[in-house]
Order: C-alpha cells, then structure tokens, then sequence
C-alpha cells in the first residue's frame, strides 16, 4: 500500500491565536481555521511523516478511536485541506525549505504562535 | 460574524495583535502635495533589525502584515525582508506607489504569495495625478506596475484619496480601476503631518463635495441609508472601544518606534530598546489607549452621530485629544446627514471656527 505525506503549503498565512489555528488560503485568500483533527495534521506535516504514522503517534495514541477509521477519518480530511490548498499530498517525501516557520515547536504558553 | 470578525473579537479578548503596519522607510520617489511624512532618512532600522521584530511579532500573534513607507522598494533589502515575513507566514499586505515595480518584481511578489498590493493613483489623467505626486510619468509608471502585478495574478487594489485638485476625478479612477480589473478604495480624510502640522489639510475637501460624494450611489450604494438619521446610541454603542488601534492593531515606524495606529502617532515605545510583545502588553500609553470605551470621550457621548461616526481617535489625537471629537469626521457626519454634531455646536457657541483651516457653511443653510 503506498503511503501519503503531508506538507504545509507554502502559498498560505498562518497563525495560531490562543491556540486556534488560523490559515488563509494562497489560493484565494479564504480563512479557515482548523479543528483539532485538521490541526494535529497541520502540525505534524513536515513533509517526511507519512500519514499512517501521524494517525498513530498523534490520533490513536491520544484519543480512544479505531485505527482504521481514524486512518480513512484522517486521509479524507487532508484531502479536503489540500483541496483548499492547505496543504500539500505526495506518496512520496516533499523536502521543505529550511527555516519555515510553521516547523517551529508550539511556545510554552501554546499561546499565541 | 464572519470568520475574520470572529477572529478579531478572540485576538481582542486575548490582547493578540491580530494586525501591524511596519513603515520601512519614510524615504519616497514621489513628493505628493498631501504626504504627512518627513522624507529624510533619520536612522531606519537596519534588515537584521527589522528581521528581528518579525520574529517578535510572529510570536506575538501578529497574523496581517502590511509593509509600507514611504516607497517600500527604495529598501535594497526589500524582498529579503518581504521573503523573511512570509517565511514566518504572516499574511503580508504591501502599500507602494508602484512606480519601480517592472515585471520580474511582480514576479517575485507573486512566488512569496503576497495578498494583496495596494497602489496610490489620484486621478486617471496624467496632469492631475502627476501634478499632486510632483513626478512627471509616474501615472503611467503606476500603471505599467498595476498590469504587471495583475498579469502575475496578484490582488492590487487602487488607493485614492480625494483632494481639491482631484475631486472631479473620482469617477475616473473607478473607471480605470474597472478596467484594470481591480479593486478600488476612495479616502476623503487628508491628514495632518505626524509632527501635527495642519496644512496638508487645506487640501481637503470641503462638506459641499463631501455631501456630493456621499450621495453618489455608484460609490455609496444605498444613499438613503448611508444618509441616514443616526440611530440613538444604546449601551454598547457607549461600551464599544473607539477603533482596533491599540486593541487588535499596532503601527511601527522606520525608527523602532510603536504607535497605537499608522494614524495615531502616540509613542508608546521603541523596539530597538524593548521587547515588541512588552511594549504591546505593558506599555502605559498602550493601555491608556485600550481602556478608552465610547463613554470616556469627552463631547462625543453628548453627540446624536456617535452610534454611527467614523470618529478617529489618532485624528482627535492630533487635534490635542485622543478622548475628543475629530473635527474631520464631525465634517463628514455632518455632510452625510445634515446634523450637525455636537462638537460644531459647541463651538458654534463658543463663537470659535469649527474647522482651523476653512469655515464651515453656516449650520442655518445647511441643515434647510
Ligand atoms: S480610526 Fe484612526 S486610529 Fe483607529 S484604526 Fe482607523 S485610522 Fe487608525
Ligand atoms: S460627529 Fe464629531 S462630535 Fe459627533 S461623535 Fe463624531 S467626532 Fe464626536
């Protein structure tokens, strides 16, 4: 089974705003902000970690959901943010630019970045 | 409340300044007659310092950016600047003149997912607009810089502010703006220099081509209501805070120094000697601006407009109070609905000219 990874597109704007995460699409300037699903994935899209990996680390590990279902859940979803241009799909690696700052750990407050 | 409204009241409630101006320079290519600014170059922050403060401000949760001057493309480090604020993904609104913008700028604006590039144009004929700039060619140049940014896909939105020596040429800069296929905006506020000098007022429109202009529908929309009797002000109309300058929105200069809005010149620090986030949360004169609600202003509470004016605080400030009325938009509630407000009338008894630069009409006339 081929895997999917994940990157932040590089088009959009983005900030967290006490801990609600804010994005404009590159594409037509459009805001969203993101559910707790739709922000795991964001965070966790650094162009290296396939999806499945994600899912586990991030979503089975921490809530009480069934693999498979989160899996079909969280591949649905991040079909959805790329359809929007938020983010980017490959079944193979996306290198990221060095020093982008979406890659950057969340503050200790988790507060405003 | 749309999303950004949404956003905006949680960055309110948070303290988050959700929007920040960073003029780059006050140094320009153009010399337009109605400028408040003081070209020369008195020590503008250098690129790593103006990298830094991105860093502060994207930790801060400042989300739009908007890069101004000045013309922004005199910086030689212009795009490092503008690739450094994108990186850090701020949504990055740019203000300019245009005029040294040619193709492989557009370019580059567009591989760094500018959002939107606003550009000043007075008037669609060369003579007015370039008579007001003081640079021959520099319609043209605009323009030129308007097509290239439109050809690369990029949101440009005209920036018009109205003038005595372009008041009849409103119309024609919609109608260039339509056929550029962009978006356009008309300020009829002049505003005094940020020293608080007043003459750029004298260039200002009077209330006969305010009333004039707020009447046009193709500008307005619907007239009547625009016009409108001002509702009576209910409790949170007194309870609301006067603007998001200092609340959601911050301004700072070439020189470090942080304002509560690009138009509200009321120092509040230096990014070059404190931390922009302690400025923003700690800063006396910032939260002197914050706790200022509707109530507080002084004249205004008795006016029948304040539920509906356009009241600006860093005018009233550069009048000598940021609690007063701003006689500009006393003008402009007053050419909209013919009332007269409550900051006229005291003058009027007062027996003192509203405006400093021009006599208003008589009120008597005004409101027959
Ligand atoms: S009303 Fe004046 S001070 Fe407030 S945001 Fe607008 S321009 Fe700035
Ligand atoms: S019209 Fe003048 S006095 Fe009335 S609320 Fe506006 S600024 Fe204040």
């Amino acid at each position: 089974m081929s895997r999917l990874y994940l990157a932040r597109n590089p088009k959009v704007a983005a900030r967290s705003i006490g801990g609600e995460m804010m994005i404009m699409s590159g594409h037509d300037s459009t805001l969203f902000t993101l559910n707790q699903t739709a922000a795991i994935l964001w965070q966790s899209a650094d162009g290296s970690t396939p999806l499945d990996e994600i899912v586990d680390r991030r979503i089975c590990a921490e809530f009480d959901v069934d693999r498979s279902e989160a899996l079909q859940d969280a591949e649905s979803l991040a079909r959805e943010l790329a359809g929007h241009q938020i983010l980017q799909l490959s079944e193979a690696p996306i290198p990221q630019p060095a020093g982008h700052y979406a890659a950057k750990p969340a503050g200790p407050t988790g507060g405003s970045r | 409340m749309n999303l950004l409204a949404e956003m905006t009241a949680k960055a309110q409630a948070l303290n988050i300044p959700l929007s920040a101006q960073i003029d780059l320079t006050y140094r320009c290519n153009e010399r337009c007659v109605h400028c408040y600014l003081d070209h020369d170059d008195h020590g503008e922050m250098t690129t790593d310092e103006i990298k830094h403060l991105l860093d502060e401000m994207a930790d801060a949760g400042v989300f739009i950016l908007t890069l101004s001057g000045g013309e922004i493309f005199l910086r030689k480090d212009f795009f490092e600047i503008l690739e450094y604020a994108r990186r850090l993904m701020f949504c990055v609104k740019l203000k300019t003149n245009g005029i040294l913008i040619r193709e492989r700028d557009a370019q580059r604006i567009k591989d760094l997912h500018v959002e939107s590039i606003q550009i000043s144009i007075y008037s669609h004929r060369p003579e007015v607009h370039d008579a007001i700039t003081l640079v021959p060619g520099s319609l043209k140049r605009s323009i030129d810089a308007i097509r290239f940014l439109k050809s690369q896909g990029l949101k440009v939105i005209i920036a018009n502010v109205l003038m005595t020596q372009n008041m009849a040429d409103y119309a024609g800069v919609r109608a260039l703006a339509a056929e550029l296929g962009v978006d356009c905006t008309l300020d009829p506020t002049v505003t005094p220099m940020l020293d608080g000098n007043r003459s750029p007022l004298s260039l200002g429109v009077d209330v006969d081509a305010l009333r004039h202009v707020f009447r046009d529908g193709a500008l307005i929309g619907d007239v009547d209501e625009f016009c409108a009797v001002p509702p009576p002000a209910g409790e949170n109309d007194l309870e609301a805070t006067p603007c998001s300058a200092g609340h959601t929105a911050c301004y700072v200069s070439p020189y470090g120094e942080v304002f509560p809005c690009v138009a509200f010149p009321f120092p509040t620090g230096n990014v070059r000697r404190q931390r922009f986030i302690d400025i923003w949360r700690h800063s006396d004169q910032m939260n002197e601006v914050r706790a200022i609600r509707v109530k507080d202003l002084t004249t205004c509470t008795a006016c029948s407009h304040v539920s509906s004016c356009t009241r600006c605080p860093g005018l009233a400030y550069l009048e000598g109070n940021m609690r007063g009325p701003s006689t500009q938009d006393c003008e402009k509630s007053f050419a909209r609905t013919g009332i007269p407000s409550a900051n006229m009338l005291a003058k009027k008894r007062a027996g003192v000219n509203l405006v400093q630069i021009r006599a208003l009409p008589t009120f008597a006339s005004a409101t027959a």
